[in-house]
């Protein structure tokens, strides 16, 4: 039988800092397999949005369903436990360690062995870190970073640092996998790349993909649905070029 | 054979981790030798044992400083409890029939299982907050130890324990009493000495369990909190389960190094000089000088720092004004901006340097 129950389901969904309602009554549901754009101007409440579907806010009204499950409320570590992974506008890497080590940690939950096993060297540390050296080496050849496997992340070129960002996400064998805005900074060359390994890990991995992005280029080439954001509210919502036809949307967003 | 060899040149970590063994090993070594061939004079004797216990309290603060990145300003408290629990232990056994070196191991196991509670009853409030509150915390953690433990008068009799803040007087005992705290006099009549090998063994054991923490899932997950806290979090680390692991441990190797401390005398007191924040911030200035995060060069420091003031006097009248200003100076240096760039900067330049002199 066909699982017909949406991955993502988001009702009614607000948050207000002082006066400011920064995410106003915002829905949203995504397929399982889909690849969703979230638009609108700076200051619109997207990175607002994320962090409330990660629980780094608290929303004020509204209920949030991850594959049925109603996960409204949690704590940023129970989610990403449930399932939504994602990565930061401003990268945020674990900066002194190696970009191996970046990705062990996304690692962390599913592959176990004790604190005393650690400090005792036992044989389950050893056969442990093997596989987790594996698994994390797999993912950095996915995005051609197993060559700098050992370097510090913070040594990385940029384009790359946002490549590592996605991989630790996806270490974690998310769900969902929520981007903000991955192609920030990079160039059109990088940009081309990047949208590539998106496709690419989407179909690899059979993941969900909801993306923040400011390059209507990229967006319109790889979503297939896209919600527009203004002032906190959904301006529109459907099919990419439903969407992008759509008057409201040419006069608050792309017209400018 | 060749194959280890081979896995060892391999595993950058590992090797980094086998010479700080080595430099401690022939350290060891050397000391000995010189001890053995009578060249050792009786200050230098004495310096033995410190060594020991400071390098234990260096790379055990590390812990917290460099690895969970939690500044902490009263680990000469947790000392302090491993201290006394050795003297109290030590005191009361004394006319029992346990061997000295049985009431030594005993205490070590109690002072670690013991500071490493004291530890966890402080991060439980401090550390689920976010943001520096450890600092001021344990800071008043220290001071409040090394006050209670100073003025604290216990005696033993047919009837039990006897506590009091005021003195033996106010007590009531019988005529064979014990006093095993005298107040500010501290414990006294302990027997003096701990052999410079249970140190070293201690030493090892300290940074085996350190140095395998740090290069383990425990470890990543501690230093993830320290490099980006919200990105922990969203990687689904335990930020709190993590932090307070970080910290006890930290705290429970402290209380080991009180009881090589305590053991070493004949008479433990408890002074602002051995275990009030002047102590705290000498082990953090020995942390902050070998390298923030540096393991081994918490070890190279502590040697150093301990050896410095008893070689020059004019150095040991001035310890703790020199520290400060070096503290001052590394702050700055490891936190400002600019002078970080400059840093960089001159890092990368001798890095190249070196590059090219291997290229030729
Ligand atoms: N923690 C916060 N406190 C107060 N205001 C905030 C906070 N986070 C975001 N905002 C405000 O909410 C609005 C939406 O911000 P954001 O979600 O970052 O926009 P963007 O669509 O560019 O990602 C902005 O006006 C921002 O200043
Ligand atoms: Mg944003």
């Amino acid at each position: 039988m066909e699982n017909t129950r949406p991955l993502l389901e988001v009702n009614n969904l607000s948050i207000s800092f002082g006066g400011l309602r920064a995410v106003d009554d915002f829905n949203i549901t995504i397929n399982k397999g889909e690849l969703y754009g979230l638009i609108g101007p700076n200051g619109a409440g997207k990175t607002t949005a994320f962090n409330l579907l990660t629980g780094v806010y608290k929303p004020t009204e509204g209920i949030i369903r991850l594959d049925g499950e109603d996960i409204t409320g949690k704590k940023t570590i129970d989610i990403n436990k449930a399932g939504i992974a994602r990565t930061f506008q401003n990268i945020r890497l674990f900066k002194e360690l190696t970009v191996l080590d970046n990705v062990k940690i996304g690692l962390h939950n599913r592959f176990e062995y004790s604190t005393l096993a650690a400090i005792l060297r036992l044989p389950s540390y050893f056969k442990v870190e093997k596989e987790m050296n594996e698994e994390a080496m797999k993912l950095l050849k996915v995005f051609d970073l197993d060559k700098e496997a050992n370097l510090k992340a913070s040594n990385l070129p940029y384009g790359k640092q946002r490549k590592l960002e996605i991989a630790r996400a996806l270490a974690t064998n998310p769900k969902l996998l929520l981007l903000d805005e991955p192609a920030a900074g990079m160039n059109p060359n990088e940009t081309k790349e990047l949208m590539d390994t998106i496709s690419f890990i989407r179909k690899e991995f059979d993941m969900t993909i909801l993306l923040i992005e400011h390059d209507m280029k990229l967006v319109s080439g790889i979503c297939e649905k896209l919600s527009v954001l203004n002032f906190g509210h959904v301006l529109a919502q459907g099919p990419t070029q439903e969407v992008l036809n759509n008057p409201e949307v040419i006069t608050a967003y792309l017209g400018e | 054979m060749s194959k280890f060899v081979d896995s060892i040149k391999s595993n950058k970590k590992l090797q980094s981790n086998l010479i700080t063994f080595g430099m401690v090993i022939i350290l060891y070594v050397i000391c000995q030798s010189l001890a053995a061939a009578g060249i050792l004079s009786n200050s230098m004797k004495g310096l033995l044992i410190q060594f020991c216990y400071y390098i234990i309290m260096a790379v055990s603060l590390n812990l917290t400083v460099g690895i969970l990145g939690e500044l902490s300003l009263g680990h000469a408290g947790f000392m302090c409890i491993g201290a006394y629990t050795y003297g109290i232990f030590a005191k009361v056994l004394s006319s029992g029939n346990l061997s000295r070196t049985a009431i030594l191991l005993i205490s070590l196991v109690l002072a670690a299982i013991i500071a490493a509670f004291f530890g966890f009853l402080i991060g439980i409030p401090v550390l689920r907050l976010k943001g520096d509150y450890l600092a001021i915390v344990t800071l008043a953690f220290g001071e409040i130890i090394k006050n209670v433990t100073g003025s604290l008068y216990i005696a033993k009799d047919s009837h039990g324990l006897h506590f009091s803040l005021n003195g033996t007087s106010d007590m009531v005992l019988d005529a064979d009493n014990l006093v095993i705290i005298d107040g500010p006099k501290g414990i006294t009549g302990l027997t003096s000495g701990v052999s410079f090998t249970l140190g070293t063994i201690l030493v090892i054991i300290t940074l085996i369990v350190v140095l395998n923490l740090i290069n383990s899932r425990t470890g990543r997950a501690v230093m993830a909190i320290r490099d980006n806290r919200i990105a922990a979090e969203a990687t689904g680390i335990n930020v709190t389960k993590y932090k307070m692991l970080a910290f006890t441990i930290s705290a429970s190797l402290a209380g080991v190094a009180g009881v090589l401390y305590a053991g070493s005398l004949s008479t433990l007191t408890s002074t602002s000089k051995n275990f009030g924040y002047n102590m705290s911030i000498m082990i953090l200035v020995y942390v902050v000088l070998g390298g923030i995060g540096s393991i081994r060069g918490s070890v190279i420091a502590t040697v150093i720092l301990v050896l410095l003031p008893e070689k020059l006097r004019f150095v040991n009248s001035y310890r703790m004004l020199i520290y400060a200003i070096v503290l001052i100076a590394m702050m700055i240096l490891n936190w400002s901006p600019s002078a970080r760039a400059w840093r960089e900067k001159m890092i990368n330049k001798i890095k190249s340097g070196k590059k090219v002199k291997e290229a030729k």
